[in-house]
């Protein structure tokens, strides 16, 4: 079959994937030193470090959010059962015995069912989660405040919840990224921001690269 | 060429602008700010309006400090009546006790966790009152020429009051060559605002001997380097009490926080330092929750020892030729005396940390026993408290005579100038000391006694440390043994996790990795 190049992923989106996860490591890192789990900075910089790297992170998802917005790329995140129950097929049994995706990338149709689930469900429950129990912990301690949340408690039981489930998406999405046609194909797509897609697709961008 | 520029375009933006946004982040999180400059203006400078070595009434033949008293009082008219408004005077005041209401205590009334109490003692304990002879009840609090001014204003170091004779300084009939009688015409003549001498003759000597009592006020202050405290080192500002314990019209501000009940007219590091002086908003922000004092008192007693434990059930105690024995640690500081019981000295001593919201409760003469160890006083506060802060407290525990029957604690006589009138010191007899000690009180004892623990609480606010010793982070934000251990009503970071979150999170990690490994195995054997 005949390959040709596609654009899938912006600069922005590249510049915006590849420094989201320098920040979440960096994130990772002092949270769980700041939780007391390992010890590599020291306490001090890690929360300085953290407190730094959430704004940074805000930053960025506010200006992805924008983006998404104005280029109507946020249609990649709304979940679909459309071809779901293929996707998890392909990932359980038909990914062993060499058969094709179910789906196929297009600019506007990034992600597979089961990715769209999985990322709506970090951008709409993890992150702000993470984001809001971030800022509470920040500056809403104390019992003083007009809305008594007893101090940190809830709101770093939860953040550290949040901390774990990201993991575990880190762990399973860095995996994930070699499922594609080759090992390396996605990673190598979320550098250069083309991805070889079978020929027959009729599909094109309507972003400028 | 165009796949150059396009591989070029994809290194800046998978490579170099997410390095710069780390990097930014990176500086921006690390960058300290100084904290704020205090520009000090020392309260203890100050120049005298005359010259006292011009005043005829100063000039003449003195036969007695009451007389001295008299001549200040010539020209520093009505300042008698300030001064017997002043605790320092009247050794009580009328405070509000949370969850009492009104009462009247100072050292007059109180029982305290060293010599138990001072009335009944009077001969050694009201050496320490700014008057002239207040050895028994029939002292004069109205009479004016009682006031010993010289012990405050003395700047000659020269005068002092005598060892056990009630506030007066030597008499011809009296002097020793450590006690001579003092020069009335020098030391009147030389007269000024206090000066760390005169305040510390009295206040690093409590509890009857060299920071016995408070830990952070002792005599290596007189002397002291910006190693010991920060603020009085004489290779520092130098500073002096009153610069801090600013006085008008002899109120002087600074009630001490562990006897005075009620949250007022305290000294508190914010004269001078703002609440929020470190530039920092992280370190600012603890300032709601903590006292200065905690992260920047971090050891107490830093030159000489203080008393940490003084256990009276023990006192009595004989030789073979039935004189009293003293003992001592390897320190050199004392272990045990028969006169006082056992004790526990130590120096460099690390804080314990209270929820402290600035009242505070008193076990009043006559108050009887509800719980053991019986708090001598209690440091009201909790992380609930808006009010409250951490404090770093000297906690000073011991042992203390009790009537089982009454369940009050019992008043001792110690001190008498003679064997055989009953006190301690002189007879080392517990029941006739307890009988006379309750009698002269007007308390009633039940003729039984028996030794419980008790405990005082005094807050920590002098001997303040370097920037660069202040607390670091992980003294307190640290899973096991950090200092605040031992306060558990809220969530502290770094210290604190729950349990079920972090075993179901380390869970779910592991399931992930497993998953992806068989998942891998899978496709690789499939």
């Amino acid at each position: 079959m005949e390959y040709t190049k596609q654009l899938l992923y912006t600069k922005f989106e590249r510049f915006w994937h590849w420094s989201q996860m320098l920040l979440v490591m960096l994130l990772t890192i002092t949270g769980f030193e700041i939780h007391g789990s390992i010890h590599l900075f020291g306490f001090e910089r890690s929360v300085r470090l953290h407190t730094a790297s959430a704004w940074s992170f805000i930053g960025l998802a506010l200006m992805s959010i924008f983006w998404m917005i104005v280029t109507k790329q946020y249609v990649n995140f709304i979940p679909t059962k459309n071809k779901l129950r293929e996707q998890v097929l392909y990932y359980t049994s038909g990914i062993f015995k060499g058969m094709a995706h179910p789906t196929h990338k297009t600019m506007f149709n990034k992600l597979n069912p089961l990715q769209r689930l999985v990322y709506a469900g970090l951008l709409i429950v993890i992150f702000p989660v993470q984001i809001f129990t971030g800022l509470a912990y920040m500056y809403y301690h104390y019992p003083q405040n007009p809305l008594d949340i007893s101090g940190l408690n809830i709101a770093a039981v939860l953040h550290t919840d949040g901390a774990f489930m990201v993991v575990a998406f880190v762990i399973i999405h860095v995996y994930m990224t070699t499922t594609g046609d080759t090992v390396s194909s996605n990673v190598k797509a979320m550098i250069s921001g083309f991805e070889k897609e079978p020929q027959n697709n009729n599909e094109t961008s309507s972003i400028s690269e | 060429m165009k796949n150059l520029l396009s591989k070029a375009m994809s290194v800046f933006v998978v490579l170099i602008l997410p390095i710069l946004v780390i990097y930014l982040t990176v500086y921006f999180g690390l960058n300290k700010n100084e904290a704020d400059k205090v520009v000090f203006q020392p309260k203890s400078e100050h120049t005298a309006s005359v010259d006292h070595t011009q005043f005829e009434s100063l000039q003449q033949t003195f036969t007695n400090p009451k007389q001295v008293t008299a001549a200040c009082l010539t020209c520093h008219n009505k300042r008698d009546d300030e001064l017997m408004q002043s605790s320092h005077w009247t050794w009580e005041r009328t405070t509000e006790i949370p969850g009492r209401g009104e009462v009247k205590i100072g050292k007059k009334n109180l029982i305290n966790n060293f010599c138990t109490g001072a009335e009944g003692n009077n001969g050694s304990c009201m050496r320490c009152h700014i008057g002239y002879g207040w050895a028994d009840k029939s002292f004069d609090f109205t009479d004016a020429t009682n006031i010993d001014c010289l012990v405050c204003h003395d700047k000659s170091n020269t005068y002092f009051k005598q060892k056990s004779m009630a506030g007066w300084p030597a008499t011809p009939a009296t002097a020793t060559k450590e006690f001579p009688v003092p020069d009335y015409n020098l030391v009147s003549q030389s007269v000024g605002l206090p000066d760390r001498d005169n305040c510390g003759v009295c206040h690093f000597y409590g509890g009857g001997g060299n920071n016995v009592k408070h830990g952070d006020l002792e005599e290596a202050l007189f002397h002291t380097t910006k190693d010991v405290d920060v603020h009085m080192g004489e290779d520092g500002k130098n500073m002096v009490c009153i610069d801090c314990h600013q006085t008008e019209k002899h109120n002087i501000k600074g009630k001490a926080y562990s006897v005075s009940a009620s949250n007022s007219n305290r000294v508190g590091c914010e004269q001078c330092h703002t609440s929020a002086p470190h530039n920092d908003r992280i370190i600012d922000y603890h300032t709601t929750k903590v006292a200065c004092q905690t992260c920047h008192i971090p050891v107490y007693a830093k030159v000489n020892a203080t008393t940490l434990y003084w256990d009276w059930s023990s006192a009595g105690r004989k030789d073979e030729n039935g004189n009293a024995i003293k003992e001592y640690d390897a320190d050199h500081n004392y272990s045990y005396l028969s006169i006082k019981g056992h004790f526990v000295f130590d120096n460099k001593v690390k804080p314990e940390y209270y929820w402290f919201n600035g009242t505070v409760d008193h076990f009043l003469t006559g108050d009887t026993v509800k719980e053991i160890p019986v708090q001598i006083n209690h440091l009201f506060g909790a992380y609930r408290d808006s009010t409250a802060k951490i404090w770093p407290v000297k906690v000073h525990r011991g042992k203390q005579p009790f009537d089982p029957v009454t369940k009050q604690i019992l008043s001792m006589k110690l001190f008498a100038y003679n064997k055989g009138e009953g006190a301690f010191w002189e007879d080392l007899d517990w029941e006739k000391s307890i009988q006379e000690g309750m009698d002269y009180n007007d308390r009633y004892w039940s003729g039984k006694y028996e030794f419980y623990e008790t405990e005082v609480y005094w807050p920590l606010n002098h001997m303040v440390s370097k920037k660069a010793e202040t607390l670091s982070c992980t003294e307190c934000h640290i899973r096991d043994k950090g200092r605040l251990a031992s306060l558990n009503d809220f969530y502290l970071p770094g210290r604190d996790y729950n349990k079920w979150i972090d075993y179901s999170g380390i869970g779910i990690i592991v399931i992930s990795i497993l998953g992806v490994f068989i998942h891998s195995i899978l496709r690789l054997f499939s």
